[in-house]
């Protein structure tokens, strides 16, 4: 395990960009450049700053520098039977704490217990003009100030280089199970956002192929009940399943050259473009891959009130996020000059404009 | 619309463009009438405003922050006043835009799970109009009978179930809100997420510095099948702190983890006999909630790890009524602290909960050095600490010396690594202990943030995040008085 800091170096190369006028592309694991549109500017490598800082379980809080590499803090937390409870993917082995909380990735666990973002409690920032800056903290409740740790949290490097991370952490629960039930894409919205409003011990549910599953966990008692009450299958070795969901690793991510992140409400009935499709989060996130135009895709989520992420593959200099409103984009502007004034991070990662 | 030069011009410019804007009887600017506006829920501030506005529209919060950005004059926006830090304190020279009136509850989605209300709904009242689905609004501050969803928004508010239900933050999807422009945004979606920046985020706990709410979508969630409270003992005030640790390394999230201290039982069990332990230096309120099979299992695991912790007694709620009895007591601890001393100072400051006896310890010792009692009340779950300092306002001298005492209390909260506020806001209080917990560049951070949103300052100004020169002022006159208890810290 390593434990470095340079955030000192760190801090005098965003110094000289400012001199050079230069644009800065903040580099981790390296394993998530095919997010968002294309990457620009010269590489600020800052793989090294690497390390726990403390964790001290019975706080349910973590703080490590950014570039501590996910499986070593989803290791250490293990050790003491927690976890990260947003379950978030790594897309590759190199995948770090910075680059998850930059690009808001969460997993299956997401609607049931909370965000990237959600579970963000403070961070160290390099901002624009190359201070150091703290915000948030280690505690979980903390209104002080604005929130400007959890405004990184899906900010894609574009307002600052994040140096350290606090996270809140949970325990691992007790017992897990998945089961699963034969349906149409139809029942299965509408059985996973019944859910939503039943007591049921669900922390996972998505539909693929032609099954509905659900994933179980609490108390062994918890979950055996539950399971008694809602029938179904059994699943077989289902953290491997429940991997390949939040890692892409299921045929159907790879079945169309372009692949499509779309965000619904959870009720809404399947959606009539062709390409394959899987229904995560209880039917609130939905993968498209497909060979559908972006625009086309985004007419029709548009009528049901849902935005569209071309997540991989497609044209990465148009608009792979969702476009903004002109007052919320505007917005949008002024907070990135008020982080990053002379515009050196991440340009144009996030949209053209920022 | 030329601005006027003189205030009483300016003034009169105001009213008469306010009364073309709005119903005459949503216009107030008799003192009398002003007179209910003076405070928030934190009296000792208190202010009358220019005027008071009532407006019952988006469109019409739109035509008074443009009339109010056109003549130059602040904009503070309240919700039901009850704020334990000033943010709602109103400008002399101001306007206060009250949103009484937005009090309507615009669509509940079961199938969805969510709620779509205006911002002066009442906390409670949403969880009584979605009761009939089982579904209720997790956040519940102990005001919630009173205190609004926009000012929750506003202050991030808590309550008793943050631990496993987070804070408000956690709990909404969607606002809709007002720029000191006039623009109506969007921030947020009825989706998981939204593309852009985390607006959302930023916006919550903002205390009315960024914008004015004029709606909010919150999640709801099931009401769990059963909840179970459970009361331990104890003859130490350490030992209850450590029993915190061990419940959470035991890998159980109660719903809501509560501890009192002596002084706050005795107070709350003469207001409220809720069958608290008189004699106990410490009491524990563990609930545990979810499926009837898991509230079982966990009940015996607490109630072990209580023991073997050093509890005195545990005691498991016997029914719903006394269940409600235990949370009575903890629930009026402050009315009740309030029925043993003319007045009492309530702070906020959250600690990492290992400093609980440190901080504890402290306390005590500054207690007795000032003569000023303190009731310890605590949500131990997620390490915020509610300090009462008992205290006459009437003695001349006191409420500065408990201001003082409390300002000690805070930098150490900081000094430990926790914060000065973890619920209750910065607002006009704490505005110069902010100038602890940050140093100057951050509080420009800050400042440069408020300005993308409200380029001209007049939303709130003077709240939430103090000048610099504030700032070294503050600091000065604690050297001063030879006060500065940390010199470790930075100061500017």
């Amino acid at each position: 395990m390593r434990d470095t800091d340079i955030s000192a170096a760190l801090q005098q190369q965003v110094q000289q960009a400012i001199q050079d006028s230069a644009q800065l592309n903040i580099c981790g694991g390296n394993n998530k450049m095919f997010l968002g549109r294309e990457p620009a500017g010269r590489p600020l490598d800052v793989s090294k700053h690497c390390g726990i800082i403390n964790y001290d379980p019975r706080e349910l809080v973590i703080t490590a520098r950014a570039s501590t590499p996910m499986i070593e803090i989803e290791a250490a937390l293990a050790e003491s039977g927690q976890m990260l409870a947003f379950e978030p993917p790594h897309f590759g082995a190199t995948a770090t704490l910075g680059g998850t909380i930059a690009c808001a990735l969460s997993g299956a666990r997401r609607p049931f217990t909370g965000s990237a973002r959600d579970f963000t409690l403070g961070c160290k920032l390099l901002n624009g003009r190359g201070e150091i800056l703290n915000f948030g903290g280690q505690v979980m409740k903390n209104v002080a100030g604005y929130d400007l740790s959890r405004l990184m949290v899906g900010a894609y490097g574009t307002l600052g280089v994040l140096l350290e991370l606090s996270l809140k952490v949970l325990p691992r629960p007790a017992s897990s199970q998945t089961i699963m039930f034969e349906s149409s894409p139809g029942q299965a919205i509408a059985k996973m956002s019944a859910l939503l409003s039943q007591p049921y011990p669900v922390d996972a549910a998505c539909f693929h192929g032609e099954l509905l599953h659900l994933r179980l966990s609490g108390s062994e008692q918890a979950v055996k009940h539950a399971r008694m009450q809602l029938g179904g299958e059994m699943m077989h070795d289902c953290a491997t399943f429940w991997r390949e969901v939040n890692e892409h690793r299921l045929t159907l991510f790879t079945a169309a050259p372009t692949l499509y992140r779309i965000m619904v409400k959870p009720s809404t009935p399947p959606l009539d473009i062709a390409g394959k499709w899987l229904l995560s989060w209880g039917g609130a996130q939905r993968w498209l891959a497909s060979d559908a135009p972006l625009a086309t895709i985004r007419e029709q989520v548009a009528k049901v009130g849902g935005h569209v992420t071309q997540f991989r593959g497609g044209d990465r200099n148009g608009n792979v996020f969702s476009p903004l409103a002109p007052a919320v984009l505007t917005l949008h502007q002024r907070l990135k000059d008020s982080l990053d004034p002379h515009g050196i991070f991440n340009r144009g990662r996030m949209y053209a404009e920022i | 619309m030329p601005v006027p030069t003189t205030p009483e011009s300016r003034r009169q410019t105001l009213f008469n463009a306010l009364r073309v804007l709005l119903p005459a009887a949503s216009v107030l600017t008799d003192a009398e009438d002003l007179r209910p506006f003076e405070c928030d829920g934190l009296s000792v501030y208190r202010r009358l405003p220019l005027v008071v506005v009532l407006p019952e529209t988006v469109a019409q919060v739109q035509a008074i922050v443009r009339l109010c950005g056109e003549l130059e004059i602040p904009v503070v926006a309240r919700g039901a006043g009850t704020g334990l830090s000033g943010g709602a304190l109103p400008l002399a020279d101001g306007v206060l835009l009250s949103l009484a009136k937005f009090n309507r509850i615009l669509n509940v989605d079961v199938t969805n799970a969510m709620a779509t209300v205006q911002p002066g709904v009442r906390n409670l009242a949403i969880s009584q109009a979605v009761a009939e689905y089982d579904l209720y609004y997790a956040p519940d501050p102990s005001s919630q009978i009173a205190c609004t969803i926009g000012g929750n928004v506003a202050e991030n508010s808590g309550g008793v179930h943050c631990l496993k239900y987070g804070l408000t933050v956690h709990n909404i999807l969607q606002l809709k809100m007002v720029t000191m422009e006039g623009e109506l945004l969007t921030i947020g979606a009825e989706t998981l997420d939204s593309p852009g920046y985390d607006l959302l985020a930023l916006m919550t706990g903002s205390e009315g510095m960024l914008g004015i709410i004029v709606e909010v979508t919150v999640k709801l969630l099931p009401r769990p099948e059963r909840a179970q409270v459970i009361l331990a003992a104890f003859d130490d005030e350490v030992k209850a702190g450590e029993a915190v640790g061990a419940i959470i390394a035991a890998g159980i999230i109660p719903a809501g983890l509560e501890m009192m201290d002596k002084l706050a039982i005795q107070a709350a069990e003469d207001f409220a006999h809720a069958g608290y332990p008189r004699d106990a230096a410490a009491i524990l309120l563990c609930e545990l909630d979810g499926t009837n099979a898991e509230v079982s299992e966990h009940v015996m695991a607490v109630r072990e790890v209580l023991r073997l912790s050093g509890a005195t007694e545990v005691r498991t709620a016997v029914d719903e009524a006394e269940r409600q009895l235990f949370w009575k007591g903890r629930k009026s601890a402050f009315p009740a602290v309030g029925r043993i001393s003319p007045d009492y100072y309530c702070m906020d400051g959250t600690i990492p909960r290992r400093e609980l006896p440190r901080v504890l310890r402290q306390i005590a010792m500054w207690s007795e050095e000032y003569g000023l009692p303190v009731a310890n009340v605590f949500h131990a779950g997620d390490g915020n600490m509610h300090p009462l300092i008992l205290f006459d306002a009437n003695k001349p001298g006191e409420l500065e010396r408990t201001e003082e005492f409390g300002r000690k209390i805070l930098t150490l909260c900081v000094e430990v690594g926790g914060t000065i506020t973890g619920e209750h806001g910065v607002g006009m209080e704490k505005i110069d202990t902010m100038c602890v917990q940050f140093r100057s560049a951050e509080l420009q951070q800050f400042h440069a943030v408020k300005h993308a949103f409200d380029p001209r300052g007049l939303l709130n100004p003077g709240k939430a995040v103090p000048t610099l020169h504030r700032c070294a002022e503050f600091g000065a006159m604690h050297v001063h008085h030879g006060q500065l208890s940390h010199p470790e810290l930075e100061r500017f």
